[in-house]
């Protein structure tokens, strides 16, 4: 064990205690990085001098003893379609291959704030458009369990930079289960925080009303951290709520005993990997014994969860895209004869991949006269009633528990050129987004050697519950500890 | 006008009239391979149809946002060489476009 492999609050009391710097811990995951990425590609950018610079203005923190917080010279990386200042955001693509950004993102900015040191950038799908990381314009990330298999997306880079301590910690992006997803393909903890719990400025928008970045790290204590620092109004940010902040991680250990936890039964018919389902049912058993009260709850339209999702997705990722004209900032393929129309289609022709292509005209075919009232509309009209499922199983019930995905972790390239098959292994994740709830992935077995995770889905501006939820099940199941065997 | 059982087949014309108005540039192969694709998946998302929507009002959001609002008062934002760094063209301090009304 090397110090990278340290939980951020286990490295915290280390730290506080001066029994190692934040130098040596920030030099530990590099190492790490040096070791393991050239196999797994997990960064598109590393910012060794930098994280560095910041280690040691960590140490200086914590030798004069003000204004230590618990991420005081903790290691952590971003997905890069977090805006980082001065430092390269791709969004995975190549029309952003070249962008430097000239302003910071406010979970990044309050992060640095807090002493935290920023390694680098994680590699993901195009724009956040994937659930397997191969969508990236520059590479894949390897699953650190199988490297035959993908780490899952689109916020794969940052799970597999957190499995395998090349961070302690990352922030990804969750649109419609790119936190989750990734999370349980990995065997780490992923929170999609509430819709407007943390600031969205410079998160590279995908589907605006869906949009929001949250934590991904080895344990719930860590993810509970995190959020606490992230989390809150934001002047830049008009949807961040108002509601106050928790410190999350104080409110970890109180009794579960007495919770009513609802298994929704339209999520356990078909479809389901055996060894996913024999997990789940496992977690349940777990629950009862600690004395949650299990009980079933029916959501009767989960099955437009995934055709809502992603037709409200293709409209609003087709206008946030627009954006990228080749004029302001990014690739720009202009020649010497042709007009504006020219450089707008070559730029988006060359700057593009095949799937962000596909979305952006599903988009403006769902918008388009004569099919708007057809799918936009009538998607709208299915979002409101997949809230309305959500809002009548949280008045009979505090939490819900499903598996994060139908599958474990499958093998590169099995559905990248199959765009169907790899939507519908979202099925269980996408619905959350339309809702605006939170949920938590957290891991809870093993099938065929690989990490199984469970999914818990909160009330709105429930994540106290679900950290607690997740802390309970893991003081006593051990899942979490385990370590894929490249380490 | 389509009807709602109805799924449109996306030919390779109007795969590239799709793509024209995202401003996409397209070959005719690609055009050829995403109608197809498209067409399985608008037709799995006619799913949809089996809901019933009657009296249903569309939802834009997760929760009824309101308009924020703040002080008018002036305050900093990005300078103008920050942003010029990443425009691919100018000239001193004009942002350089192609010629917009056609090319002679």
């Amino acid at each position: 064990m090397e110090l990278c492999d340290l939980t951020i609050h286990e490295a915290h009391d280390l730290l506080r205690a001066r029994q190692i710097s934040s130098t040596e811990l920030t030099r530990s995951v590099l190492e790490r990085i040096h070791h393991l990425d050239p196999q797994l590609r997990a960064y598109i950018t590393l910012a060794e001098e930098q994280a560095l610079e910041q280690a040691a203005q960590a140490d200086v923190r914590v030798q004069t003893g003000r204004d230590i917080t618990p991420l005081t010279g903790i290691p952590f990386s971003a997905k890069d379609s977090i805006i980082t200042q001065g430092m390269r955001t791709t969004c995975g693509s190549r029309i952003l291959e070249n962008y430097i950004p000239p302003y910071q993102a406010t979970a990044i900015q309050r992060l640095i704030a807090a002493g935290a040191v920023l390694v680098g950038k994680n590699n993901m799908d195009e724009f956040g458009m994937g659930s397997s990381c191969e969508n990236s314009a520059f590479f894949p990330t390897r699953n650190p369990w199988d490297i035959e298999r993908v780490p899952g997306g689109s916020s794969g880079g940052s799970a597999t930079a957190v499995a395998t301590s090349m961070a302690l910690f990352a922030l990804g992006g969750d649109t419609g289960g790119s936190i989750r997803m990734p999370a349980s393909f990995c065997g780490i903890v992923g929170l999609k925080p509430t819709y407007g719990r943390v600031s969205r400025y410079g998160l590279v928008a995908l589907a605006s009303s869906f949009d929001t970045i949250g934590p991904m790290a080895r344990d719930v204590q860590d993810t509970a951290l995190v959020l606490s620092v992230i989390a809150g109004v934001d002047p830049r940010d008009s949807t961040t709520l108002q509601a106050p902040v928790p410190a999350y991680a104080n409110k970890l250990k109180e009794d579960v005993r007495g919770l009513r936890l609802g298994i929704p039964k339209e999520y356990f018919v078909e479809g389901m990997e055996s060894g996913v389902a024999s997990a789940i049912q496992d977690a349940i058993r777990v629950y009862q014994s600690l004395g949650v009260e299990i009980r079933e709850v029916s959501l009767p339209n989960a099955r437009f969860g995934l055709p809502v999702y992603y037709l409200i997705l293709f409209a609003e990722a087709s206008a946030n895209l627009a954006r990228f004209d080749g004029v302001r900032f990014g690739r720009s393929d202009r020649t010497e004869t042709g007009d504006l129309v020219d450089q707008y289609l070559r730029t988006r022709q060359n700057g593009f991949g095949a799937e962000v292509k596909r979305r952006i005209m599903l988009g403006a075919f769902t918008l388009s006269e004569g099919y708007y009232d057809a799918y936009y509309l009538k998607a709208q009209k299915g979002r409101a009633l997949i809230r309305r499922d959500f809002e009548m199983a949280f008045t009979q019930v505090d939490a819900l528990i499903t598996p994060v995905c139908p599958t474990t972790a499958f093998k590169l390239g099995e559905k990248v050129d199959d765009p169907l098959a790899m939507y519908l292994s979202d099925v269980y994740v996408v619905s959350v987004n339309p809702a605006g709830v939170p949920a938590l992935a957290l891991p809870c077995g093993f099938a065929n050697g690989l990490p199984v995770g469970m999914q818990l889905i909160g009330n709105f501006l429930g994540e106290d519950l679900l950290f607690q939820l997740g802390y309970a099940y893991q003081q006593n199941m051990q899942w979490h500890r385990q370590r894929p065997g490249l380490l | 006008m389509p009807t709602d059982s109805q799924s449109p087949r996306f030919d390779i014309d109007l795969v590239k009239h799709i793509a024209f108005l995202v401003r996409l540039g397209i070959s005719e192969e690609e055009a050829q391979v995403f109608g197809q694709q498209f067409e399985t998946i608008i037709e799995y998302f006619n799913l949809l149809n089996e809901a019933d929507l009657a009296g249903i009002d569309p939802a834009g959001q997760a929760r009824h946002a309101c308009n924020i609002l703040r002080e008018d008062e002036v305050q900093p934002s990005l300078s103008r060489d920050a942003f010029l760094a990443n425009v691919p063209e100018h000239d001193g301090v004009y942002v350089k476009v192609p010629v917009v009304t056609g090319v002679e």
